[in-house]
């Protein structure tokens, strides 16, 4: 049972100095072991590096306009065909992709933060934080979120789209943000927290280290969906003409588009809507593997 | 002799591939108390359960129980039935939840009356008022009306025995009917099952863990361990003669409440085997001191070793338990040492109530929950305090406000030197890291996100101490785990395994003060035995004081150098384990120390119990004057009517009545208990 000091120092002699398994290190690990995970990240991996270098081997630019070819199916030429106005479709497909990708996934992580943060000091100071912080929050429910984008949206002009992610983030964080708050106020209960408290760890040290992972499942999955939706929202603004402005384009516009004339000239609608699946289809299983990884009692590390 | 009333023969019970029960036989005449006793997932609850036909659809079944003759396996669902609830009856421990909360209790066991009994409603009502008053309820035929709610757990119990004898059951099973209760509580539960018997002259099968119980109330033992009966025997044999490795093992890990002397406890070394991966042989080989090659062949048989008495171990003549009468000897005067200078902890005069508010949106205070009031202690230099007294005594509330490190409502806490109300930030961050705690639960307390690393790491980084990684490796070798663990999860190891990781992280400061908030009564008996070890060596080795909250006496008069006994807020009694253990001086002590069981059946049948009537009073509302005064054996058969006018007009205070030894009682007097 008890080990004398010549042991201890023995044993430690002979242990392999390896780097200390801190949780960063497991989850990375188990994450990357997970086949879901890897081919989540892959196929992510892959969309991006389409649509940010795909551009650079097309002969056509989003701009570009081929007058002796409107509305032509899929050739060597054009690799997606053309729209109406004689556009490139893989061309303006791969800028749309840039948009979308980048506001999506942006757009979801700043609001899945912006619900954790806000939720979990509610939930852990209570009082009057909790009451600010409650009374901000149930402001944001109540003001009609698509009114506001779409009086700011001249705003978002040209360049402009870190203002449009914030803009998207701030309507999509509430619910979850209540939901975190329930969930922290039962997490603040449990002994491990009282434990870090009486070894006087700092209060919002206790947060981001204790309560935040401790619903990380909630936060995961949340993000996840915060995905799809944000790409929607962005969608729905843009096929109203308020998100992303033309000549730019987005997943969202080129699917309003796409969509009239999807029956008659259904390439013009197929690859938008077939790479807005996949990449959702990819956030997903990401999702599901990050949170299985932050997980410890799923499965065998 | 008479004939059995309950057979069980080869009984075995698997679920999917796991085999949970392998082969129990056991049989129970009338009148006879059976003790089943086992650590957790020995499979002792699974055979009840077996027994009784309630195990879920997925559980196969095979072997055969008899009752009375007629197989109950296999038996349809209807004639399994008529048999439930009248020749065989059934305690649970949680009494809450054995009792349906929408129905009066007097309802409940009129219905389980009727259900086998053709007799009309008010037949079956003052049928249940007369059970009522057999298990002891005052007032029966008033509390009848009342909702189990309105019960306090001793009398829920109580309630739920009533129910089993409401037919005379030829047999009743109850499973670990104490284990929830206090031990005083536990002592008046063990005296009316033990009228209740008297009273149908069923055969009772008692199934626990707890070896004192069983020492007490058995006549014969059956010890189980993964899966198996391992020795079975009259109750002498099994204490006295033990034939089983485990058995001994089991007897020597067990603290003493009736022992002084600091010999380690022998706890046994490993964990129980997982049901799913049995080790080929012996289950018990992993674990076993007297383990030979021999043991891994084969599952040994149980060997006919006595009369009556079957242990299931190839070397079962070389087994010599160290009978409980040998270390006995050294009781060498009580060992009064002198205390140490430097005081850790000083709490003087504390006060903690809570208000007791109703109404959802307006609230109005309509009472005051006492929680603590006046108590006074205090802790020196390497010493071990410990605070016992059962729930609702404020023992977990007194912890807490030292914990806080904020000003306490009234009174003074001092810690390491520093007063509570007049802290600076950083000396409060200097407490923090002098004084750690441990908590009941280690799975509650550990972190499931964080590896055991970044656990034991958190203290350090909290703190600013560099190079964590060679110091987690250093803490966990300290305390007996294997440093390569450190990337695992707390879910990845046991429940001692688990307490250990906790013990690490609060030694990873180099404290001076541990508060220990129940820190082994989570764990079975051997695996509890190696932590007391653990923190007992620890304590020498690194020169801690020890803050020791628990409700088990016998733990704390193991690991402790003085003791707090608490009751409804006050301290009862103080000083010295061995003082307060011998010749407790307090009324209460001696109630509390003569409740606790002992795993001895020839003392357990000789000892006079103390026991106290009724329950705790609520803190909301205590008694005048001496807050025990209510349940005082003393005040009510000794004293006088003069004398008594003391206890109920002036509240007493902790008065020295010996050298080390202080008791909140008018008429303290020390007596020894039996």
């Amino acid at each position: 049972m008890t080990l004398s000091e010549e042991e201890l120092a023995e044993e430690l002699a002979d242990g392999t100095l390896t780097r200390p398994p801190s949780r960063a290190r497991m989850v990375a690990g188990r994450f990357f072991r997970s086949t879901q995970g890897l081919i989540g990240f892959a196929v992510l991996a892959l969309m991006f590096l389409l649509a940010f270098v795909g551009p650079l081997f097309s002969p056509w630019t989003y701009t570009d306009k081929d007058f002796t070819a409107f509305m032509q199916p899929p050739s060597a030429r054009h690799w997606f065909g053309t729209l109406q106005t004689g556009s490139d479709v893989f061309a303006v497909t791969l800028r749309g992709m840039q948009k979308s990708l980048v506001v999506g996934l942006l757009a979801a992580l700043v609001s899945t933060a912006l619900a954790a943060v806000v939720g979990a000091f509610a939930g852990y100071f209570l009082g009057w934080t909790d009451r600010v912080l409650s009374w901000v929050t149930d402001l944001l429910l109540v003001l009609p979120a698509f009114l506001i984008l779409a009086i700011l949206s001249p705003l978002f002009g040209s360049g402009q789209w870190p203002l449009f992610v914030v803009m998207l983030a701030l309507f999509l964080w509430m619910v979850t943000s209540k939901i975190v708050r329930g969930m922290a106020i039962s997490v603040k209960e449990r002994e491990f927290v009282q434990a870090a408290r009486y070894m006087g760890v700092p209060p919002v040290r206790i947060i981001f280290r204790h309560v935040i992972p401790n619903l990380s499942s909630l936060l995961i999955v949340d993000a996840t969906l915060n995905v799809s939706s944000a790409i929607l929202t962005e969608t729905s603004l843009s096929y109203f003409g308020f998100g992303i402005q033309p000549p730019d384009v987005s997943f969202g516009t080129l699917i309003a588009d796409g969509s009239l004339t999807a029956v008659y000239a259904p390439w013009t609608f197929w690859f938008v809507a077939g790479l807005l699946v996949v990449t959702v289809l990819a956030v997903n299983l990401v999702g599901d593997a990050l949170r299985d990884a932050f997980d410890p009692s799923s499965g065998k590390a | 002799m008479d004939e059995p009333v309950l057979e069980v023969t080869d009984l075995t019970v698997s679920f999917g591939d796991v085999r949970a029960v392998r082969g129990v036989s056991y049989a129970v005449r009338p009148g006879e108390v059976l003790g089943i006793v086992g650590e957790s997932g020995s499979g002792k609850s699974v055979t009840s359960a077996a027994v009784m036909g309630l195990l879920p659809p997925g559980a196969r079944v095979t072997g055969s129980v008899r009752l009375r003759g007629k197989e109950l396996i296999g038996a349809p669902e209807r004639a399994l039935n008529s048999f439930r609830g009248k020749s065989l009856s059934m305690v649970f421990q949680d009494p809450l939840s054995a009792l349906t909360p929408v129905y009066r209790v007097g309802d409940q066991i009129a219905e389980a009356v009727r259900v086998h009994q053709r007799v009309g409603k008010e037949t079956a009502l003052v049928k249940a008022i007369e059970l009522l008053e057999l298990v002891g309820i005052p007032r029966p035929a008033e509390r009848a009306l009342a909702f189990p709610h309105e019960f306090s757990g001793g009398m829920r119990q109580r309630v739920v025995i009533a129910m089993a004898i409401a037919n005379d059951p030829d047999v009743i099973i109850c499973d670990e009917p104490t284990t929830a209760l206090d031990v005083t509580i536990q002592a008046q539960i063990l005296e009316v099952l033990k009228r209740a018997q008297a009273k149908t002259g069923a055969a009772i099968i008692m199934i626990t863990h707890d070896l004192g119980v069983v020492a007490g109330f058995a006549d014969r033992v059956l010890v189980m361990y993964a899966g198996r009966p391992v020795e079975v025997g009259g109750v002498d044999d099994i204490y006295y003669r033990s034939r089983m490795p485990y058995t001994a093992g089991l007897l020597g890990s067990v603290p003493r409440v009736d022992r002084r002397g600091r010999q380690p406890l022998t706890p046994i070394e490993g964990n129980p085997p997982s049901p799913a991966a049995l080790p080929p042989g012996c289950p018990f080989a992993p674990r076993c001191p007297m383990h030979v090659s021999a043991c891994d062949e084969e599952e040994p048989p149980l060997f006919e070793v006595g009369p009556e008495h079957r242990a299931a171990c190839i070397r079962w003549q070389e087994v010599h338990p160290r009978g409980p009468g040998r270390h006995a000897a050294p009781s060498d005067g009580p060992r009064l040492r002198a205390r140490g200078e430097r005081s850790v902890l000083e709490v003087h005069q504390l006060v903690k109530d809570y208000p007791l508010l109703k109404g959802a949106v307006f609230k109005r205070r309509i009472g005051t929950v006492h929680a603590v009031a006046r108590v006074s202690f205090d802790l020196r230099q390497g010493e071990t305090l410990g605070l016992v007294g059962e729930s609702g005594s404020g023992k977990t509330t007194a912890l807490t406000q030292i914990l806080e490190l904020a000003a306490p409502q009234e009174g003074r806490i001092v810690v390491l030197g520093h007063d509570t109300a007049r802290l600076s930030r950083a000396e409060r961050t200097e407490i923090r890291r002098d004084m750690q705690v441990v908590f009941q639960d280690p799975l509650a307390s550990l972190d499931p996100r964080m590896t055991v690393h970044d656990i034991l790491a958190e203290p350090l980084r909290t703190h600013g101490r560099p190079d964590s990684g060679r110091r987690v490796r250093e803490l966990l070798a300290l305390v007996g785990l294997d440093p390569a663990h450190a990337a695992r999860y707390p879910q990845d190891f046991s429940g001692g395994q688990r307490q250990r990781i906790a013990i690490a992280r609060a030694l990873a400061l180099e404290p001076r003060l541990l508060v220990l908030d129940e820190p082994v009564s989570a764990l079975d008996v051997s695996i509890q035995a190696g932590v007391i070890n653990l923190l007992d060596s620890l304590k020498a080795r690194l020169g801690l004081s020890y803050l020791f909250v628990a409700h088990d006496l016998a733990v704390v008069r193991y690991i402790a150098d003085r003791v707090a006994v608490m009751y409804l807020g006050r301290i009862a009694e103080i000083g010295h384990v061995d003082a307060v253990y011998d010749h407790p001086a307090h009324p209460y002590t001696q109630a509390l120390l003569s409740a606790i069981p002992l795993p001895d059946p020839e003392r357990e049948r000789s000892r006079e119990r103390i026991l106290l009537e009724g329950d705790l009073p609520s803190p909301a509302n205590p008694p005048t004057g001496c807050r025990f005064r209510t349940r005082c054996p003393k005040f009510r058969t000794e004293l006088t009517g003069e004398e008594r006018e003391l206890c109920v007009g002036v509240e007493p205070e902790v008065r020295p009545v010996g050298e080390d030894q202080g008791a909140a009682c008018h008429y303290a007097d020390r007596r020894g208990v039996g």
